[in-house]
């Protein structure tokens, strides 16, 4: 029996990481800069923020003497920082040294999830457990606290309310994320150095600035995607490489939008959707069909590419200058 | 459009507008400006002439904010000022439109115009739009503020780029070869407007190689070579020989030579051609000519009128839809083109030399050396599977020597030559495969005069080898000084063709504008 209300809330539930991801990376590639780095970002994120949890709650004495405010405050400002220095890593790469965007992207994906990696496995053998996995359920079950009311309202009540506050929090910064590039002068003029940069810095933009802000934004929102993962999806437990192809997805979830920020929220539990399809289809015991419907949001993605390009509007295809580097005095 | 009658009597006088003291620029070696002094007063038009790297870009460049120069000191109305930054340039009302320009293609226009302008408060469009049309009715232009960049012919993304300089109220205003891109009409449209705005007290300085132009439309002329102010001039009491010397630095022969053709014979003959684009629109529609040896045959239209499309058709790089292109050989032996390869049309002798707007985009390699460059014609000589780069070598060193190409060495890549050295490059590999059928478009596009009349002397060359010259040009001036014929495209239609030494410019110009039926049949180069 499929059961309907389940599926939803479980897509909404995987979607959160994605949303993040997406709107992150769209505004990074709106400023021209291809992110390729995004998994290593999302992945630095959630370590970030298992770091600063793991060392609050070791210093506490007991997990019931835990400060709420302490317990979502230092997870978040650790996993802003860590997605922030990644992306300052990035910008200073790509724009003030002009490296090759994808290239840059590629080795910070490697990077972050060696990096986290390292991390992980460090802190899990610091508590000496037996099982390769780190467990922060005190932080991680305040920030995935539901709002109280979300059990007595049934099946709406579970669809809508049964998500923790990030969830919230990543839907509101795709509907910010949408207005201010589409409605706002300073929307406009990060279109404008995506597209063309050339014109844009002919007009008085200062593109630098441009790109390191839009890509250091992307990165801290992307960030939260990983921050979300560990601390509320999967309920405060960190074991190496769990997170998944997560930041490839949200990477194609990118093109699957078009690049527009509102988009992102149904866009991202399709693919949420999708990316759980297998556990609700009864497959029995052979396993390799599971693993074609893995294939779908990938699947979906390549559609969308054929059929955005045969119809090869301008309006929807990829910022102008996306993975370019740009330097005035160059001609 | 010479006489024009006009309010407007000669330069105000009083502090100049912009004043530019002992600018110098070097880019690495390479001194772009030296120790330069430019004025302009409000009220008049200048025109800066130069040959190619003679350093007005960078001069320009330098005033509005783009480049900063190594020494010097800018004016602005008699005041010391620093500018660093194009937003510094605006905000002391200078304002350039380049030789490409710099719009985005995804936005409306309006949403051009409010680019980079920090006014506090929402961005509201809608305002912008009524003010820009505003603008525009004041000087007399013709535009709807919401139609999309990619939409826009090339004369409205000019007017577009005039707006933008006109809203942001900048009264300096650089304008960079405004006229290479547009029809006869359309410039004498643009030059309405800028007497518009002189008359308005707006200090203009326009950058072209047409001389006719600057006799035209400018009060004074500045005129640059190898970076250093050689000479200022009242346009009144100039004229184009004295510029042209002035700005060669020696005495020019200013005529193009036009020598009769000798024993033209048919060598291709075109018959309902029709080419359509990849997305199904109509490109040539039942074009009919021949391209006869000895003979230069120019093809005039607006650019994208199907030029691009005509060349690459008999060169075999375009699928053609119907229609047949025949070659006939010196023994009159007739062969089919349609169909065949590129390669196989190559080597009828059929040789293509098209210079597009970005000058690198078709036929060199940028980041290739000249020898290297001169390879992707031979490589497939000899049954070695190694290449042999000795001819190509030579080739390379006899181009450059007999071209007098410009060039610190035949192993520097191609990029680092100026456009001029580069096209020389370009026309000099395709004439030396000994072709039969020259194709060459727009091969002195963005060149002075001095390089242009090189290359004029090639193609005539040619022409006397008995060689069938297809030309296509920007420039009706020189299209109607240069070919036998000329063959007039509109909109992927044959609108006439018409005798070289007979044509009339403006009925040209009107024939590249509207279908013109009565010309149509009319073959005028029998002689």
């Amino acid at each position: 029996m499929f059961d309907i209300t389940s599926f939803i809330q479980r897509a909404i539930v995987q979607s959160i990481p994605l949303l993040f991801g997406c709107t992150g990376e769209t505004i990074t590639e709106k400023s021209g800069n291809l992110n390729l780095g995004l998994p290593g970002v999302m992945y630095i994120g959630a370590i970030s923020a298992v770091i600063g949890s793991f060392f609050y709650e070791q210093s506490l004495p007991d997990p019931s003497a835990i400060n709420p405010a302490l317990a979502v405050l230092i997870p978040l400002v650790c996993c802003v920082i860590g997605s922030l220095l990644m992306g300052l890593l990035y910008c200073f790469l790509t724009v003030t040294l002009r490296a090759n965007q994808n290239v840059t992207g590629l080795a910070m994906t490697t990077f972050g999830v060696g990096v986290g990696n390292f991390f992980g496995g460090s802190l899990i053998s610091l508590t000496g457990s037996d099982i390769p996995s780190l467990s922060l359920s005190a932080s991680s079950g305040i920030i995935g606290q539901t709002l109280p009311f979300a059990d007595s309202l049934g099946d709406f009540g579970k669809v809508f309310f049964s998500y923790g506050f990030l969830a919230y929090t990543a839907i509101i910064i795709a509907i910010i994320a949408s207005y201010v590039l589409n409605r706002t002068r300073v929307g406009l003029q990060l279109r404008a150095v995506g597209e063309d940069p050339a014109t844009a810095d002919a007009a008085g933009i200062d593109i630098t600035r441009y790109k390191y802000v839009a890509t250091c934004i992307g990165c801290v929102i992307a960030g939260l995607g990983g921050l979300y993962y560990v601390m509320d999806y999967s309920k405060g437990i960190w074991s190496n490489d769990a997170f998944g192809d997560r930041g490839w997805l949200a990477l194609a979830l990118v093109i699957f939008t078009l690049w527009r920020p509102a988009v992102g929220i149904p866009s991202s539990i399709l693919f949420g959707g999708l990316y759980i399809l297998y556990l609700f289809i009864p497959t029995g015991t052979d396993l390799s069909v599971k693993e074609l419907y893995k294939m779908l949001p990938y699947v979906v993605t390549i559609v969308v590419l054929i059929v955005t390009s045969m119809r090869n509007k301008r309006e929807s295809q990829p910022p102008a200058s996306l993975g370019l580097p740009y330097f005035r005095e160059d001609r | 459009m010479t006489d024009v009658p006009s309010k407007h009597a000669g330069p105000v006088g009083g502090t100049p507008a912009v004043q530019m003291c002992g600018i110098t620029k070097r880019f690495g070696s390479l001194v772009a400006n030296d120790s330069v002094d430019l004025e302009v007063y409000k009220g008049e038009v200048l025109a800066l002439l130069g040959e190619n790297g003679s350093g007005k870009t960078t001069l320009m460049d330098a005033l509005c904010g783009l480049y900063f120069p190594d020494a010097g000191q800018i004016l602005i109305d008699g005041k010391p000022v620093t500018i660093t930054s194009p937003k510094d340039a605006f905000d002391y009302g200078i304002g350039m439109i380049h030789q490409h320009f710099k719009l985005v293609d995804v936005f409306t226009m309006v949403e051009n115009v409010v680019l980079g302008l920090d006014q506090p408060g929402k961005l509201d469009l809608k305002a912008a739009a009524d003010k820009i049309t505003q603008i525009a009715d004041t000087y007399g232009f013709d535009v709807d503020p919401y139609q999309k960049v990619y939409d826009m012919s090339v004369s409205q993304k000019q007017t577009a780029e005039i707006l933008k300089l006109l809203y942001r109220g900048a009264d300096i205003l650089i304008l960079d070869e405004p006229t290479a891109v547009l029809t006869p009409q359309e410039a004498d449209k643009l030059f309405a407007v800028l007497r518009n705005m002189r008359d308005d007290g707006k200090a203009i300085i326009i950058i072209t190689h047409k001389l006719r132009e600057v006799l035209d439309i400018s009060d004074r002329v500045a005129i640059l070579r190898k970076g250093r102010h050689v000479a200022d001039l009242v346009t009144k009491q100039t004229n184009e020989q004295e510029m042209t010397d002035l700005m060669v630095g020696h005495k020019v022969h200013l005529n193009i030579d036009r020598p009769l053709p000798v024993d033209p014979k048919p060598r291709i003959e075109v018959h309902g051609l029709t080419v359509k684009s990849a997305d199904g629109l109509t490109k040539l529609d039942d074009v009919s000519f021949a391209a006869k040896s000895g003979e230069v045959l120019g093809i005039a239209g607006i650019s994208g009128s199907g030029q691009k499309e005509l060349l690459e058709a008999i060169a075999g790089l375009q699928p053609v839809a119907s229609g047949s292109i025949t070659y006939i050989g010196d023994d009159g032996k007739r062969e089919e083109l349609v169909g065949k390869s590129p390669r196989d049309i190559a080597s009828l002798g059929v040789a293509l030399s098209f210079v597009p707007e970005d000058r690198l985009g078709m036929g060199l390699v940028a980041n290739m050396d000249i020898t290297d460059n001169m390879m992707l014609r031979s490589y497939r000589v000899g049954s070695s599977p190694f290449a042999d780069r000795k001819p190509p070598r030579q080739l390379a060193e006899k181009v450059v020597e007999e071209l007098d190409v410009q060039t610190s060495g035949i192993s520097d890549p191609v990029r680092r030559m100026s456009g001029g050295n580069v096209q020389k490059v370009l026309v000099g590999r395709e004439i030396s495969s000994s072709p039969t059928v020259l194709l060459t478009a727009y091969a002195v596009r963005g060149l002075d005069i001095n390089t242009s009349y090189t290359i004029y002397d090639l193609i005539n060359e040619q022409k006397k080898r008995g060689v069938a010259v297809v030309y296509v040009g920007e420039d009706l001036d020189v299209l109607i000084a240069l070919a036998d014929r000329i063959l007039v495209l509109c909109d992927g239609k044959v609108s006439g063709i018409v005798d070289g030494r007979t044509a009339d410019k403006n009925k040209v110009g009107m024939m590249m504008t509207e279908l013109h039926e009565e010309g149509g049949a009319n073959d005028g180069a029998e002689h």
